[in-house]
């Protein structure tokens, strides 16, 4: 099952690296990693979506801790959490299908942010299971190019 | 000797480190980075430079010296080819959670990245085979960062831990502040068992009655040799050790089940087979203990303390997971044991049938030479008093089996990564770090071709290493793969007719050689070798080329496909 990892660690040069060929080194999944700093510049924040069986998981959290630029290490997966991804997206733009890609875009509450003669760039903020049928949905329109962030997560406020 | 609140250099800094961290002994190797160093370090009396002839030399003594004496070994080389020559040593003393300092130079800051002369990213190259690595970036750093190195190298679990220093850092100064205290907010080893996890384990061992302790090396780093001496002599318990392990418990002890697992004993193999109850301590289910995990110890409930959390539930579930210092467990397990316990005697006698049936046994009717012989015959002239290390291979297994382990840090041997080459420095290393017992290296002729070239640093010393070379022109344990899964195709193994005149080897080093070739010349050399103290001393002991470790688990394989003998007997000598 898919699970969805806050790691907060040293923000220095290499933790990023120590964290993916940790993965890497011991053959676990890893889906997305994003990283950037917090409240504390000391401190960057880490989300990593991650697949295994519960004995596997329980094998990734312990061997996060045993990094020494880790800090703390979250499983959210259970705990009432908020995620988010970001899907920047250019798409092939023409007059016949002009009025549908709009009417799309609002369905996700997306936004325009670039619109070209025969193009049009947007965003869409959501959850990655959100993201991918957005993806899923405007493909058949002819996707250009995309990129994606990667989760973010953080716990909810109490 | 500075003081803090002194302006010094960084190579003064790194000597005034290394001093405070109680420093006897760096194996290193100087080179165009490290100049301002070997500058520094001309004047410096207390602490002793061993100079290697190879920087993987340099990282296998310091394992040696780390192993026999559980202080930290300090291995000091230059950048780019000086640093990827350690590289084996660090993973070895990862795999083996041996603590260990590596100090490596660096090109000058400006030159990083720039594919300079004699550079290697050594940080990036060693992070998965170190515990944690650093790079000195500011002179001001460098004194906590080494106080964190041996911090993190010596507390919890273990290991290596490597600290790169760029050339300009070590030329640079600052004002010379050592920290006493440090804490590293992302390093906090749980060293306290939790009492209630401790209390139930008790409770489970009063009841038990085929109980078993699998003890593994975490048992001697702990230093926890006399508690579980205690509890398994109190509790009647049998212990099963791995190779790491061997020495925690007295090898001579009717308790003592010797080495479980691929290699080891029918008996102790049988009981995990059979026990209602496992005790693992400072052990982790490696690959060569367990075989196939789905028929590892089937009948029983587990019970696993250590002190790193990853290893629990690693390769195997286990009931009753304890994290925390093996010391800590077994003392407090001590404290809290019920007085009343199940009679344990059937169990014992039962493991006796066992012992009886298929003892460890090797052939003496005729006048050949076999490397079970001279093991056993080393244990009986030692009193297993020594400190025996081996390279990789048969008589490594054999080792395991006939030299009888009497004390903790006796054995010093590459486990987990299995490194050929490992015996000769490391043997040298034990040497530096224990003048009162003798040192006994155990090596085979392909391993000892691996380091040769630490003989000048054994001799130059005058280290009284005794170097026994069971020497069967055979990559061994190789070739009884071949033999046994290969449909005997011998494919490079046979070193017979590649290999040097071993005695003329030494001799050219200078070191004092014999040589071997039956029964009665062997006991003889080994008696020469083990009274001389003059230096390192060879015994080439000429033993027959096509005998097998047995009892042999196939690897994957479960205990019931245990091989107790040699399938095809035509194969014999």
């Amino acid at each position: 099952m898919k699970h969805i990892i806050s790691v907060l660690v040293e923000n220095k040069f290499g933790s990023l690296n120590r964290v993916a060929a940790m993965f890497s080194a011991r053959g676990f999944n890893l889906e997305s990693i994003s990283i950037g700093e917090t409240e504390d510049t000391e401190i960057s924040r880490m989300t990593i979506v991650t697949r295994g069986e519960d004995q596997i998981i329980s094998q990734v959290l312990k061997q996060l801790n045993r990094l020494v630029d880790t800090i703390k290490v979250t499983d959210l997966t259970r705990q009432p959490h908020v995620e988010r991804e970001l899907l920047l997206m250019t798409l092939k733009l023409s007059k016949t299908v002009q009025h549908e890609i709009f009417e799309l875009i609002t369905v996700f509450k997306g936004k325009v942010v670039d619109i070209k003669q025969k193009s049009i760039t947007i965003e869409v903020i959501g959850s990655p299971d959100k993201i991918n049928t957005t993806i899923d949905i405007f493909r058949p329109y002819g996707i250009k190019e995309l990129a994606r962030s990667g989760a973010v997560a953080i716990h909810r406020g109490e | 000797m500075h003081s803090s609140g002194q302006t010094l250099n960084g190579s003064e800094i790194f000597f005034e480190c290394l001093r405070r961290e109680n420093v006897e002994y760096i194996f290193g190797y100087p080179g165009g980075s490290l100049l301002k160093v070997y500058e520094t370090l001309h004047e410096v009396k207390d602490i002793h430079h061993i100079l290697v002839r190879h920087e993987q030399g340099a990282t296998h003594m310091a394992e040696g010296y780390a192993r026999a004496t559980g202080k930290p070994g300090v291995v000091l080389v230059t950048s780019g080819p000086g640093a990827t020559n350690t590289v084996t040593g660090i993973a070895n003393a990862y795999m083996d959670s041996s603590p260990m300092v590596v100090f490596t130079g660096q090109v000058p800051s400006s030159l990083i990245g720039n594919d300079a002369f004699q550079e290697a990213d050594i940080v990036g190259i060693t992070r998965p085979i170190t515990k944690h690595n650093f790079l000195v970036k500011d002179v001001r750093e460098l004194a906590i960062t080494i106080r964190k190195a041996f911090f993190l190298a010596t507390t919890g679990r273990p290991g290596p831990v490597l600290v790169d220093m760029p050339k300009d850092i070590l030329n640079s100064s600052c004002v010379f502040d050592f920290p006493e205290t440090i804490d590293i907010r992302g390093f906090k080893p749980t060293f306290k068992c939790h009492i209630n996890q401790v209390e139930r384990a008790a409770q489970k061992i009063a009841k038990a009655k085929r109980p078993l302790l699998y003890i593994g090396g975490g048992v001697i780093s702990a230093e926890a040799a006399e508690e579980l001496r205690t509890l398994a002599i109190q509790q009647n318990i049998p212990v099963t050790m791995t190779l790491q392990g061997l020495g925690a418990f007295p090898g001579n002890h009717p308790l003592s089940m010797g080495m479980l697992g691929m290699h080891g004993t029918y008996w102790a193999n049988q009981a995990v087979n059979k026990c209602d109850l496992l005790i693992a301590v400072g052990a982790r289910f490696d690959d060569r203990v367990t075989g196939k995990v789905d028929t590892f110890a089937p009948q029983a409930y587990k019970i696993h303390n250590d002190i790193d959390p990853t290893n629990v539930d690693k390769n195997i579930k286990v009931d009753l997971p304890i994290v925390g210092d093996a010391k800590n467990f077994l003392a407090t397990l001590l404290e809290v044991m019920p007085e009343k316990k199940e009679n344990r005697e059937p169990w014992l006698a039962e493991i006796n049938v066992w012992r009886e049936q298929c003892p460890l046994t090797y052939s003496s009717e005729d006048d050949l030479l076999r490397t079970e012989f001279v093991i056993d015959e080393v244990s009986r002239q030692t009193i297993g008093n020594a400190v025996v290390v081996t390279d990789v291979g048969q008589h490594q297994m054999w080792t395991s089996q006939f030299y009888t382990f009497i004390n903790p840090r006796s054995i010093i041997t590459s486990g987990g990564l299995g490194t050929m080459g490992f015996g000769l420095p490391a043997a040298i290393g034990a040497a530096f770090g224990i003048k009162d017992r003798p040192v006994v290296l155990f090596c085979g002729d392909g391993g000892f071709m691996m380091n040769v070239q630490e003989l000048v640093t054994a001799v130059h010393n005058k280290m009284p290493v005794k170097i026994f070379l069971i020497n069967n022109s055979f990559l061994g344990m190789v070739r009884q793969w071949q033999e046994l899964f290969h449909q005997e195709k011998y494919s490079f193994t046979d070193l017979g007719d590649s290999n040097p005149d071993f005695v003329k080897v030494a001799e050219a080093f200078g070191c004092k050689a014999l040589k071997a070739e039956n029964p009665e010349s062997a006991r003889q050399a080994i008696t020469e070798a083990l009274a001389y103290n003059d230096g390192p001393i060879l015994v080439d002991f000429r033993v027959v080329k096509k005998d097998m470790v047995f009892p042999m688990v196939p690897a994957g394989g479960s205990i019931s496909d245990m091989l107790l003998a040699r399938l095809n007997p035509k194969t014999m000598v």
